[in-house]
């Protein structure tokens, strides 16, 4: 067993568990919290033909967006696209196949994956398209939809400062999808801009408990201009 | 500038905002979308406090930094910059949409490209052209407990975005209460959408005349300037 109390790994170790066609679940919104150098590594190693699980896919050089940019994604399911026009090309194209989820529910997903849920239902997009090919329940006279959970062989997630055990606390909204995802990888690589002695982290302030990480790595900091930047 | 001020040169999309922001009331939990949604912060008066919900996590966004004071990570579901309000609080995206879901949102303000006379709302995808994705729509529309739809009353082909029925695939069906566009105030009521008010210069006949919807008139229809 690796050691639990200081699960940091170089960038080379950590891009040792992705390969082709593996499922990927990635924290952060608008590329917002996507782990900039964990991103960099996957796209340095090559692998290709990712199931990219995400709320959106970024923008075209930002984040989990240069993936799509790079064509390195055969599926997406996020609930957006929209400010990543390769990835609407792409999919146009018949390169890129995307399953579309409403936000919260795709939230719902990877959450009930990652604390073991079988599924959960809820009545969100219920006479729209987004409930195609959904089993329906019916509670107390109530018509829901079945949404099933998500989980991926890895998960990467970003946050502000870990310890060495991998309890986390995160950066403002940079939160977001990322606190989900960390529980829903078979193994779950952090990036973390800071990293900290086991004990030095406020009991209270810790958002994801370190039981559910795999690794740590450490950030070299966001290598992109955000869309806002002019 | 508040309520009541007119600039000169105000376009439309600052009119429609201005009329929106006076269905806002004290006290209330608000997500905005994106594009004129965004400017209805600019015109809510001060004695009115209310706090801005953003799916991504945050609930209580205040008004864009000034630049150079940004901090990257925090952002609005839009992936701009924002600051925060006294009392505001972080959480993860699935706690955003439970505030959602839970029906704690008082009203969302939305655009659409199409809304139908009983308030079906479609704006998440036009198959095979543009399929940006639903994003946090769906909810919003379906479980906001007022929905307000700020749009121009026609498209870019001159065609009314006010319509019967819609053609595009829904974001949720029966969800528009208020519908505020660049010629006029409307009302969704389960009987049918009533025309409240003309954006001045337009007439009551303009409005009729520009709209594919069935719009009912009853009493005195109001003039917003």
């Amino acid at each position: 067993m690796t050691n639990r109390f200081d699960k940091v790994v170089t960038l080379q170790e950590a891009l040792s568990h992705f390969r082709d066609g593996m499922t990927l679940l990635a924290g952060g919104f608008g590329g917002v919290g996507n782990p900039p150098t964990l991103i960099q590594g996957i796209l340095d190693l090559g692998v290709r033909d990712l199931i990219l699980i995400s709320n959106d896919t970024a923008f075209p050089h930002i984040g989990i967006g240069k993936l799509v940019t790079e064509r390195r994604v055969k599926k997406v399911i996020a609930s957006h696209i929209g400010s990543n026009p390769n990835a609407g090309a792409q999919m146009t194209a018949g390169e890129l196949e995307v399953e579309f989820c409403p936000q919260g529910i795709l939230a719902e997903r990877v959450r009930a994956g990652g604390v073991g849920l079988g599924g959960i239902l809820s009545d969100v997009g219920i006479g729209t398209i987004a409930e195609k090919g959904k089993q329906k329940v019916v509670l107390d006279g109530k018509e829901y939809l079945l949404e099933t959970p998500l989980t991926a062989e890895v998960a990467i997630v970003h946050a502000k400062k870990a310890d060495r055990f991998g309890n986390l606390v995160y950066d403002t909204s940079a939160r977001n999808f990322n606190p989900l995802v960390a529980m829903a990888g078979d193994i779950t690589i952090v990036e973390a801009d800071e990293i900290v002695e086991v004990g030095e982290l406020d009991p209270e302030e810790i958002v994801t408990p370190g039981v559910f990480v795999n690794y740590i790595v450490q950030s070299e900091g966001v290598n992109w201009r955000w869309a806002w930047e002019k | 500038m508040g309520v009541g001020e007119v600039k000169e040169t105000e376009s439309y999309r600052e009119r429609i905002a201005r009329r929106a922001a006076m269905e806002v009331e004290d006290g209330m939990i608000i997500n905005l979308g994106i594009g004129i949604p965004t400017l209805v912060a600019d015109f809510i008066p001060a004695d009115k406090r209310v706090m801005f919900h953003a799916e991504n996590g945050i609930l209580g966004t205040g008004p864009s930094p000034a630049k150079g004071e940004e901090n990257a990570m925090l952002c609005n579901a839009g992936g701009f910059p924002v600051t925060l309000v006294p009392g505001a609080s972080f959480f993860d995206s699935a706690t955003a949409f439970a505030i959602i879901r839970r029906g704690l949102l008082d009203m969302t303000i939305l655009g659409v490209l199409e809304v139908s006379q009983n308030g079906d709302i479609a704006n998440w995808i036009v198959p095979g052209k543009r399929v940006p994705g639903m994003g946090g729509a769906m909810e919003l529309a379906q479980k906001a407990k007022k929905v307000m739809v700020v749009t121009t009353h026609l498209d870019k082909n001159g065609r009314s975005k006010i319509v019967r029925e819609c053609s595009l695939p829904l974001t949720a069906s029966k969800a528009a209460n208020w519908i505020i566009t660049d010629m006029a105030v409307m009302e969704v009521k389960p009987d049918g959408l009533y025309l409240r008010e003309v954006m001045y210069p337009y007439s009551v006949a303009d409005v009729i005349g520009a709209t594919e919807a069935e719009l009912k008139v009853e009493g005195e229809v109001g003039v917003f300037r």
